[in-house]
């Protein structure tokens, strides 16, 4: 029997359709079918300013668009060799890591609700909301944020900002010790996630999988540690990494980095600069010189890669995001196969995929 | 009353009053219903830190009414390529036996419909009835969703139907009955519930129940992340009404056939007995409905391979040891 899970599925995350084909409930045949939600990020850039492309990124992974913004600001900094201010800097990675934990607040909320369960859904939102009121204090957005520019941050936070990200920091520890008791020590979890999907480190780095995916399956390997952007080699964090790379692997790495994020984030607000520039020395129309960069950073879902190519004008000549979401995609077919229906949700929301990334 | 209009001989009278007697009942439990979906969204709505409904009238007290009318009102679709006549009759199907099988349910000393010697049995057998017409809607609506959701709920429903059956059998051997109220009266006379001498057959039973009702951790038939809905995907007002109708109904009979058969039906504890037996009741009724509730916010959903092993391995061993050990203790000890 033929089946087409999604477009509009409730547990595809997204606007993602998957062809199976089961014998019962069995599945024989997988085929990921993107493209719903293609608007051509990547071509558009060629024909904006750069820093006309910033607010395109935040629609990319729209669960953690501070990342995304990085990402590009990053790779146009690198070419034209721009200087970032420390303050600057510092609320970049506060606002970051903060997102990072929105984001694996929407997974873990999400992928247990993929399993059935539906209350901790609206615990992780609960907690979501404060830091979306925090970023939208900080950058006016509650989803889309636009708060990175080339050189800095748009602006400075507001007054008693960084005492509430402060305070945010253990309450937070709290909530996430209040999630292992509602969750992981569940029987009935236990039994739906372990394994379950399951591959070793060799496919995962063939497959050119990332962040917690790929960490899951036991390769330690995060771009924060292996090659430090911004100021993250000034912080002390651990880089979790799972046993034999199955779902409950997956889920346990992502709930030990938030626990890494809030340890980032509390280092640093005490670092934090008391006063300094949040904008770097940047002419008026930023005209990256002829060349090419590549730069990455470490998303929620992954590395997240800029590559660009300029021709000495104000638009870039060529611009390739290397999204996380797509690459990591790629092995849910096998993934799938031989497994039954009830696991497609679990293996699909374990892989944590956002359709805005996944299509660009 | 009803218990002397059925023994005494047929008249139209009589008929009127049965009509009049059930007409009444069904309101009481489609109240129950009502409401019973009222408090499962503030309970839930409580535990998950939000407020549930509290718009419509006071406390929110109306929304079930405000849903139900909604359903009533809206068009009745069929889509196109449906078996019309099992897709129009299904929801009939899976919602009578729930509403027969309350007939046979004791509240209190005096307020009972039927005093059948057979009572399980009775129970037992037409609540499996259901499962038909839950397969013929997911069948009939010529979905693939539906499909399984069906073929799922009838694996679910005949596999946790033989543990429930085997959990009472202990009760019913202690008892030597099969009627409830004599069931009741038994831990009554000898000042025990069962709940204690058979507390083996209570969590089977209460683990059986809650499969048998289709409700989280069990859910799979109608599994909205795996199935979108189940087997009632196609269906829209007033017949998914009658689906959701069946499981609240089931819900009304577990619950009250739980009171009854382990914790004492209307019997008072510690000797309170100038309180009357129903309220006894109905606090026993409400505290396993609040189990139910509360099941459905903590638990994820299990998969139909673990459902099955955990009814074929786990329980239908346990209640058959169960059995055996009350036979065993009966007979050298009583």
């Amino acid at each position: 029997m033929l089946l087409n899970v999604g477009p509009q599925h409730p547990s595809t995350h997204g606007v993602f359709r998957l062809v199976v084909k089961v014998d019962g409930e069995k599945i024989t045949d997988a085929i990921p079918v993107i493209g719903y939600l293609h608007r051509g990020t990547e071509k558009l850039a060629e024909n904006l300013t750069y820093t006309q492309i910033i607010p395109y990124t935040d629609r990319l992974d729209y669960l953690s668009s501070m990342t995304n913004n990085y990402a590009l600001v990053q790779a146009v900094e690198t070419l034209m060799g721009i200087e970032v201010p420390e303050r600057a800097e510092y609320l970049r990675v506060i606002v970051m890591e903060l997102n990072r934990i929105a984001s694996h607040l929407v997974w873990w909320g999400t992928n247990l609700l993929d399993l059935g369960a539906i209350s901790p859904f609206l615990f992780a939102f609960r907690d979501r909301e404060i830091i979306v009121n925090m970023l939208n204090e900080i950058s006016g957005a509650r989803l889309t944020f636009n708060y990175m520019r080339v050189g800095g941050v748009k602006w400075d936070a507001p007054e008693g900002w960084i005492e509430k990200v402060r305070k945010f920091v253990p309450y937070m520890r709290e909530k996430i010790k209040e999630y292992h008791t509602l969750v992981t020590g569940n029987e009935i979890f236990l039994a739906r996630v372990k394994d379950i999907g399951v591959y070793d480190a060799e496919t995962a780095i063939n497959y050119g999988l990332s962040g917690p995916v790929l960490r899951g399956s036991n390769v330690k390997y995060d771009i924060r540690k292996n090659q430090p952007y911004s100021v993250y080699d000034r912080f002390e964090f651990d880089v979790p990494v799972g046993e034999k790379g199955d779902v409950y692997d997956r889920y346990m790495v992502r709930m030990e980095e938030m626990v890494q994020s809030l340890r980032i984030i509390e280092q640093a607000v005490e670092q934090f600069p008391e006063s300094g520039e949040i904008q770097g020395k940047v002419p008026r129309v930023l005209r990256a010189p002829e060349g090419e960069v590549y730069t990455r950073m470490e998303s929620s879902k992954g590395e997240l890669g800029v590559y660009l190519v300029s021709k000495g004008k104000d638009k870039p000549y060529r611009l390739k995001l290397r999204r996380p979401s797509f690459v990591n995609l790629q092995l849910l077919p096998k993934l799938l196969i031989g497994r039954t229906m009830a696991d497609v949700p679990a293996i699909l929301g374990a892989i944590d995929i956002v359709l805005g990334e996944v299509d660009a | 009353m009803m218990a002397n209009i059925l023994s005494q001989p047929f008249s139209w009278l009589n008929l009127l009053w049965m009509v009049l007697i059930a007409v009444a009942v069904m309101g009481v439990v489609l109240v129950f219903v009502m409401y019973a979906i009222y408090f499962e969204r503030k309970i839930i709505g409580w535990m998950q830190l939000r407020k549930g409904p509290n718009r419509v009238g006071p406390y929110g007290l109306f929304q079930t009414v405000a849903d139900v009318l909604k359903l009533l009102i809206k068009e009745d679709v069929v889509p196109a390529k449906v078996d019309r006549f099992l897709f129009l009759i299904a929801p009939v199907i899976a919602y009578t036996p729930a509403f027969a099988i309350i007939a046979v349910l004791p509240y209190s000393e005096k307020l009972y419909f039927a005093d059948v010697n057979v009572g399980l049995l009775y129970y037992g057998a037409l609540s499996s009835i259901t499962i038909s017409g839950i397969l013929l809607g997911g069948w009939a609506s010529n979905n693939k969703y539906s499909i399984m959701g069906g073929m799922r709920s009838v694996a679910q429903m005949i596999s946790y139907e033989v543990p429930l059956i085997m959990s009472f059998l202990g009760i019913v051997l202690m008892t030597g009955s099969l009627n409830l109220i004599d069931i009741v009266k038994a831990q009554q006379e000898s000042g025990v519930w069962f709940i204690f001498p058979q507390f083996l057959g209570f969590i089977i039973f209460l683990i059986a129940g809650n499969a048998e009702l289709n409700r989280t951790p069990f859910d799979l038939p109608e599994a909205e992340n795996e199935l979108v809905a189940g087997y009632f995907v196609e269906y829209s007002g007033f017949r998914f009404a009658f689906f959701m109708l069946t499981e609240y109904v089931y819900m009304f009979a577990m619950a009250s056939l739980m009171t009854v058969l382990f914790l004492g039906g209307w019997d008072a504890p510690f000797g309170l007995t100038f309180i009357p037996g129903i309220v006894w009741f109905i606090l026993k009724f409400l505290l396993l409905v609040f189990y139910l509730f509360w099941a459905r916010s903590t638990f994820p959903r299990v998969k139909t391979d673990q459902l099955m092993g955990f009814a074929w391995k786990v329980l239908i061993p346990l209640a058959l040891l169960n059995v055996m050990g009350t036979a065993v203790i009966k007979s050298l000890f009583f």
